[in-house]
């Protein structure tokens, strides 16, 4: 089960890499998300899968899964999920400004 | 247990948010962000004080033994970086309201500034991988916001790339704890530091260790991936950009320094000879970079590069001359690339351009701003009786202790090129006959100044009184060369 994981988050590793160097903007972001989702899918996976129960205490149960990669996870979400929604508020206003999405003519030498 | 340790990050942290309810009335706020700022100085001054000596603070947060929960560990080189840090905040809060427009004030400066402060006390303080991450996040969340405050074409433009590039290397910080977790099964540093002696597979520790250093290096801006610094350290106002320059690539930095002088010491011979190459190029790519350009900005933001490349450099060599250089090296560049982000600054508000080309003959109106500029330039390159000669020369005598002859080469001549880079200014910019086109503006030379002479004090004060400074900072590298005090002082065993 753990090489199956690994290999998908390989995979959205490199679609995400893929579109990350794509010129229009908006796949750049989308590229960044799916690079997000690799990199949790990698936490939940190196915790090893699946060993017991949810991580809820109950009686009569001895074996739970690792609660910790669980909170990592967790917390790694929300930051990426701020980050995330700034940087899309930051691409709608730069091509606004710019007049532009493309990331070719994002590019610029004035002032020297 | 003492609570110390938690104040440099809890004081920025309210004054942050107080600061947000009331951030239209700006004369109120601007005078609790200087006492804010001076208390936060103060205390810290008192843990350096208290750590110096009753030795390090450990805190285990909400009471938790210590691999179990989040410890902060103020030992004597993560509270001199934070004290150093809050002389550059004193700095720019002071600096602040003449440079930055009343809008961008009043939208939120000082509570994204406090925030940083914030994250990069915490980033320095931290003795947990993954709090690491988040205080990461705290600081680069803060200085996103920093580098579009204001909303220009050019900086919108710049933050994009600035934003994406971070936000690659945390997700890549995140896998790769994920891989050391799985390895050693904690994510407390003391604790990986003692299981990392532990492991027979040294191989994927070395794959984890440079995976590490990639992303730290991404965040310290060592060459090959320096690329994404220079032009988005520009676009914001000179007060976010000393704020940068000074803190952000010195975290990276800071951070290669923990972990590989506290957990990747198995295979000395692999990761810290492949450094020294690193710090090489950094150096070399970093001065030409430096001398590329007739942007005075640029110049300053280039000079960035070799400077972490020196102190990358002393951690790839690896002995106690070497190590007290970095740390020396790594508090001196806090300070003067501040002042030198001020100052160019000031120069390029009172010329009204930042071409070097269109300035000419500053130093008939403003005297006092050459002189400065003139001293910082000296205390950057390293002329005896300041601060960056005495770093550089542990340094240097580190790496011929090692047998290093190249590298040192290699400093010594990029030494030269920074002063150069630095010197054009001055004599393009300052010498020459006169500019009547330039309105005089003595107010506000003066209040550009006073920040300025602030940290040039600091400057010199470290060069000069060396003899009262370099115990300390040779106490604190042969702590480092001995992790051993640093996990039994974490995991009292």
């Amino acid at each position: 089960m753990e090489i199956i994981m690994s290999i998908l988050a390989g995979i959205l590793f490199t679609i995400g890499i893929y579109n990350l160097l794509q010129k229009q903007l908006l796949r750049i972001v989308i590229g960044t998300a799916l690079i997000s989702h690799g990199a949790h899918l990698f936490i939940l996976t190196m915790g090893k899968l699946k060993r017991g129960a949810p991580p809820i205490l109950e009686y009569g149960i001895s074996e739970y899964s690792d609660p910790l990669p669980q909170a990592l996870i967790l917390t790694s979400i929300v930051i990426s999920f701020g980050v995330t929604s700034l940087l899309l508020v930051l691409a709608y206003r730069a091509s606004k400004e710019n007049n532009t999405d493309n990331m070719d003519q994002l590019r610029g030498n004035e002032n020297e | 247990m003492s609570n110390l340790a938690v104040l440099p990050i809890v004081i920025p942290l309210i004054s942050g948010i107080l600061l947000a309810l009331i951030h239209k009335k700006i004369h109120l706020v601007r005078i609790l962000a200087k006492i804010f700022t001076g208390l936060n100085l103060i205390v810290s001054l008192y843990i350096m004080y208290d750590v110096q000596q009753n030795g390090s603070i450990v805190l285990e947060s909400g009471g938790w033994n210590s691999p179990f929960g989040i410890v902060l560990v103020a030992d004597l080189l993560a509270i001199v970086l934070v004290v150093t840090t809050n002389i550059v905040a004193l700095a720019c809060v002071f600096y602040a309201p003449k440079s930055l427009s009343k809008q961008q004030e009043e939208f939120y400066f000082y509570t994204f500034f406090f925030m940083l402060i914030t994250g990069v006390s915490g980033a320095f303080l931290t003795g947990d991988l993954f709090n690491l991450f988040v205080f990461f996040e705290v600081l680069l969340m803060a200085s996103y916001a920093l580098i579009v405050l204001g909303g220009g074409k050019v900086q919108l433009r710049e933050s994009i790339k600035y934003v994406l590039i971070n936000l690659f290397s945390s997700m890549l910080f995140v896998t790769t704890i994920a891989f050391l977790y799985s390895v050693v099964g904690t994510v407390n540093m003391a604790q990986i530091a003692e299981r990392v002696q532990e492991v027979d597979q040294k191989g994927i520790l070395t794959t984890i260790a440079i995976m590490l250093f990639f992303v730290f290096g991404t965040k310290a801006a060592l060459f090959p991936l320096y690329y994404w610094l220079p032009k988005p350290y520009i676009v914001p106002n000179p007060v976010v950009s000393a704020l940068f320059g000074a803190l952000l690539t010195k975290v990276g930095i800071y951070s290669i320094l923990r972990v590989f002088t506290l957990i990747f010491v198995h295979d000395p011979a692999f990761t810290h000879n492949f450094f020294i190459w690193i710090a090489g190029f950094t150096l070399i790519f970093g001065a030409v970079g430096a001398l590329s350009t007739n942007n005075i900005k640029l110049v300053v933001a280039y000079n960035i590069i070799p400077a972490v490349g020196f102190m990358i450099m002393g951690i790839g060599i690896y002995n106690e001359a070497a190590l007290s250089g970095a740390i020396y090296y790594l508090i001196h560049d806090m300070i003067i690339k501040a002042a030198l982000f001020l100052l160019v600054g000031a120069i390029a508000y009172l010329a009204g351009t930042s071409d070097l080309r269109k300035i000419r003959g500053l130093i008939h109106q403003y005297p006092l701003l050459g002189w400065l500029f003139f001293l910082s330039a000296f205390v950057l390159a390293g002329i005896p009786p300041f601060s960056g000669f005495i770093g550089k020369l542990l340094l240097l005598q580190g790496g011929l202790e090692s047998g290093e002859v190249v590298i040192v080469i290699i400093a010594l001549l990029s030494s030269l090129l920074i002063l150069l880079s630095l010197m054009r200014i001055f004599v393009r910019g300052f010498w020459g006959e006169k500019d009547d086109s330039i309105q005089v503006n003595k107010k506000a030379a003066q209040s550009f100044t006073i920040p300025v002479v602030f940290l040039l004090f600091f400057s010199v004060l470290l060069g000069v009184g060396a003899e009262l400074f370099y115990p300390m900072i040779e106490s604190i590298s042969s702590y480092l060369l001995n992790p051993e005090i640093y996990i039994e002082s974490v995991l009292k065993e």
